[in-house]
């Protein structure tokens, strides 16, 4: 049996290396707090990889099913005999995988902030909030409960605007921070009261019973008949809770945190972006996945609307950005699309639950490439000092190993075989196919336009014009004098290692691993059904390899000739505006001022004249206080004489 | 009517009352109006006194709450003249005039 004192090691040592860093290190040994956290994280690495390979190799497997074990759990709040809120540690494959991966990426991410960001004044801070994060992230894959893991989620939200607004002297970090806290958190919103829904109905908060009342026929039939709007409270209450999963993934509409998320520094990007915040959507609904699929098709419905349309929408804006950072956030979300949509088609266990296991091999097959795309872009932003492609260009002599790095990663996330992203992405792709034509079609779109723009990304980056620090300013040029390497040893190492993982993590057998019902499904992989896709890819290197290998006329003139398809996309298909223009124009002048004017005159007003009656009021009469002893003992006789006379005439 | 009655000595003791409320709220120096209020308490003592003596002979209440009173004006007078002192220290005065920051 796995020891549970173990499991809870792993988010625990984290926690303790946040406390001391945050407590003591930052005023006592700012020097070794980055030692600090990288080692804490190694610890909770090497533990998770143990129990990882316990639960998938020696115990996990009974009976040729993987079973969710509960190694831990502690009631912590009693509301009624049925509802508690528990802590608890819940394995069971999902989470057993996201733990690998996000010390893993969390590791990774730490060795190379400790060459990134030396020099940095703050940077046990930095260490501090990343142990945070990694905390949070942690709690939230264990979570035995559907409030625990709520608890983690807001713990998720809060570290991440830490860090997002980690340069909080620049205005556009802070903006960029209120951005994704209050996205996310208005997304937040719908969570909890789907989760107060759900709870309601079902009487429990724990998954596992959440579960198996949806499951049970004669319960589920009690929940159907009570309706809203024509739709179950059960769909009611897994949608609510998907629009907090899709605030947190930055699914259309609620995506418009992350590109502005950018503004961390370049590690958190790839932490938040690659294995953790991010794919906290996707895992959640992971993990209602039972609940989706058997009560409520409805839902899956959206949410595979939604995620294949994000997955495209996203796309299309990647083609057009030139800040290296937000083509590939926009990646991000389109990758997340995707994983989004397989879990949207899938059914529930045997060969239909495909897209379940596709979608989760995706995720994580795309946080190693993601991982190693944000640190990538970081070690360029480094060398270059700059996020512009323009200012880019002709870089693979100066940096070999961040160019061979860059381009594993570019063709993993392009699906070419044999790399990681072309599996997991044909898994996705063939569950799209037995399920629903039309999703397919948009996907294989997708693909291809993902191949476009990272290797738009990769010809103007590493090839295009000669790399010419005259291209930069005056001051530039002399930083860049003086630091003509690629970085520290720290910063390349992750790259390595994330770039041969690359390579190789799409071997891992998934279909025996990972599935929606725990019984491993058979390999289904036609080499003939990947020829389309792998194709498409193809085309779409070579359309970006004509159009910005060379430095030549050809993009402006693409984009001129779909001007305002090219300037709309540019611009984000101006959400933001609609956004902006929602809240300021609409909510602002016929709710926000109304309510102010009410506020200020009628609310205000009230008090204000209470308050100047009172004051007018005792002006006229503080005279009587005049500090004299006689005056007060004259008020005093006065009173008695009256109370007297009182007394004698009056009181019959 | 040559024999002295109660009435007497209550027309005497409402008019020591009196005359120590005038003096306490009229004089502007501290001493007196400790004494004023020395007079309006024996006012009250010569009361109970008389309507013990008068009204019930056999018992002796009224003589014991005249020796409570006593005790309690001796302290007061104590206290009194302690606050009147500091008075002193502070504004170099005893005139209660000089006394009245404790207003608005």
């Amino acid at each position: 049996m796995l020891d549970s004192i173990y499991i809870a090691l792993i988010p625990i040592i984290p926690i303790i290396s946040f406390l001391l860093i945050a407590l003591v290190g930052r005023n006592y040994f700012p020097k070794f707090c980055g030692i600090i956290g990288t080692l804490s994280l190694f610890t909770s690495f090497v533990i998770s990889s143990v129990v990882a390979y316990q639960y998938f190799f020696e115990i996990g497997k009974v009976e040729g099913v993987y079973q969710k074990i509960i190694a831990f759990k502690q009631v912590w709040l009693q509301f009624t005999p049925n509802i508690s809120i528990d802590m608890g540690i819940l394995l069971d494959p999902i989470s057993v995988m996201m733990i690998v991966i996000v010390t893993f990426i969390s590791l990774m991410v730490h060795i190379y902030s400790l060459g990134y960001m030396k020099g940095e004044p703050r940077i046990s801070t930095y260490f501090s909030f990343l142990s945070l994060f990694t905390f949070s992230m942690l709690g939230l894959v264990l979570s035995t409960n559907i409030f625990q893991i709520y608890i983690f989620w807001e713990l998720v939200g809060v570290s991440s605007f830490l860090l997002i607004g980690f340069y909080y002297e620049k205005p556009s970090a802070v903006a960029a921070s209120k951005k994704a806290f209050i996205v996310t958190r208005f997304a937040d919103l719908g969570f909890l009261i789907g989760i107060l829904v759900l709870s309601y109905y079902t009487q429990t908060l724990d998954f596992q019973t959440l579960i198996e009342r949806a499951n049970d026929p004669d319960f589920a039939r009690g929940l159907t008949t009570v309706t809203f709007m024509g739709a179950s409270v059960l769909t009611w209450g897994v949608l609510l809770v998907f629009i907090g999963g899709a605030g947190k993934s930055a699914m259309f509409p609620l995506h418009i945190w992350l590109p502005d998320a950018m503004e961390g520094p370049t590690p958190v990007s790839a932490l938040i972006h690659a294995a953790t915040m991010v794919v906290a959507g996707v895992y959640l609904v992971a993990r209602l996945f039972p609940v989706f699929s058997v009560a409520c098709p409805e839902a899956l419905d959206v949410v595979t609307y939604i995620g294949v349309f994000s997955a495209f929408f996203a796309a299309v804006i990647a083609c057009t950005q030139t800040d290296i950072k937000r083509v590939l956030a926009y990646s991000t979300m389109s990758q997340i699309g995707f994983m989004m949509f397989a879990l949207g088609i899938s059914g529930y266990g045997g060969e239909s639950g495909l897209g379940y296991m596709a979608s989760m091999f995706h995720l994580f097959t795309h946080s190693i490439f993601k991982a190693l795309l944000f640190l990538g872009a970081g070690a360029i932003i480094h060398y270059v000092h700059s996020n512009e492609m323009k200012d880019m260009g002709g870089l693979r002599k100066n940096m070999p190993v961040t160019h061979i790095t860059f381009l594993l990663a570019c063709l993993a996330i392009a699906g070419i075989p044999p790399f990681a992203g072309f599996f997991s992405k044909e898994e996705i792709l063939l569950a799209a196919w037995n399920s629903n034509k039309f999703i397919f079609y948009v996907a294989i779109v997708t693909a291809a336009l993902t191949a476009f723009y990272v290797f738009r990304l990769y010809f103007n980056i590493f090839w295009n014009k000669e790399f010419n620090s005259a291209h930069n300013h005056q001051e530039i040029i002399s930083t860049v004098a003086h630091n003509h390497s690629e970085g520290p040893a720290t910063m390349q190492l992750p790259l390595i290692i994330l770039g041969v993982l690359s390579v190789i993590a799409g071997f891992v057998p998934f279909n025996n691993l990972i599935t929606s019902d725990g019984i491993a499904l058979a390999t289904e992989f036609h080499l003939g059904f990947s020829i389309a896709p792998v194709l498409l890819a193809l085309g779409g290197i070579v359309i970006a390899m004509i159009l910005y290998k060379k430095q030549n006329e050809l993009p402006q003139k693409l984009a001129d000739s779909f001007n305002g398809l090219y300037k709309a996309a540019f611009r984000k298909f101006y959400i933001d505006e609609i956004y902006l223009f929602i809240t300021k124009k609409i909510i602002f002048n016929c709710i926000g001022k109304p309510a102010a004017w009410f506020d200020k005159n009628v609310v205000d007003g009230t008090m204000n004249g209470i308050a100047g009656v009172i004051v007018y009021f005792s002006d006229s009469i503080k005279g009587l206080q005049s500090g004299k002893l006689q005056d007060y003992s004259i008020y005093f006789f006065t009173g008695v004489i009256g109370f007297i006379l009182l007394f004698i005439y009056l009181w019959t | 009517m040559n024999e002295i009655g109660l009435t007497h000595i209550l027309v005497v003791s409402t008019s020591l009352f009196f005359i120590g409320v005038y003096g306490f709220l009229t004089r502007r120096n501290m001493i007196t109006m400790l004494m004023s209020i020395e007079l309006i308490l024996n006012s009250v003592n010569i009361n109970f006194v008389a309507f013990n003596n008068y009204l019930y002979a056999d018992k002796l209440e009224g003589v014991f709450f005249t020796i409570f009173i006593i005790a309690i004006a001796a302290a007061e007078a104590a206290v009194a003249i302690a606050i009147i002192i500091n008075l002193y220290r502070n504004y170099k005065s005893i005139d209660i005039n000089d006394a009245e920051i404790m207003k608005y």
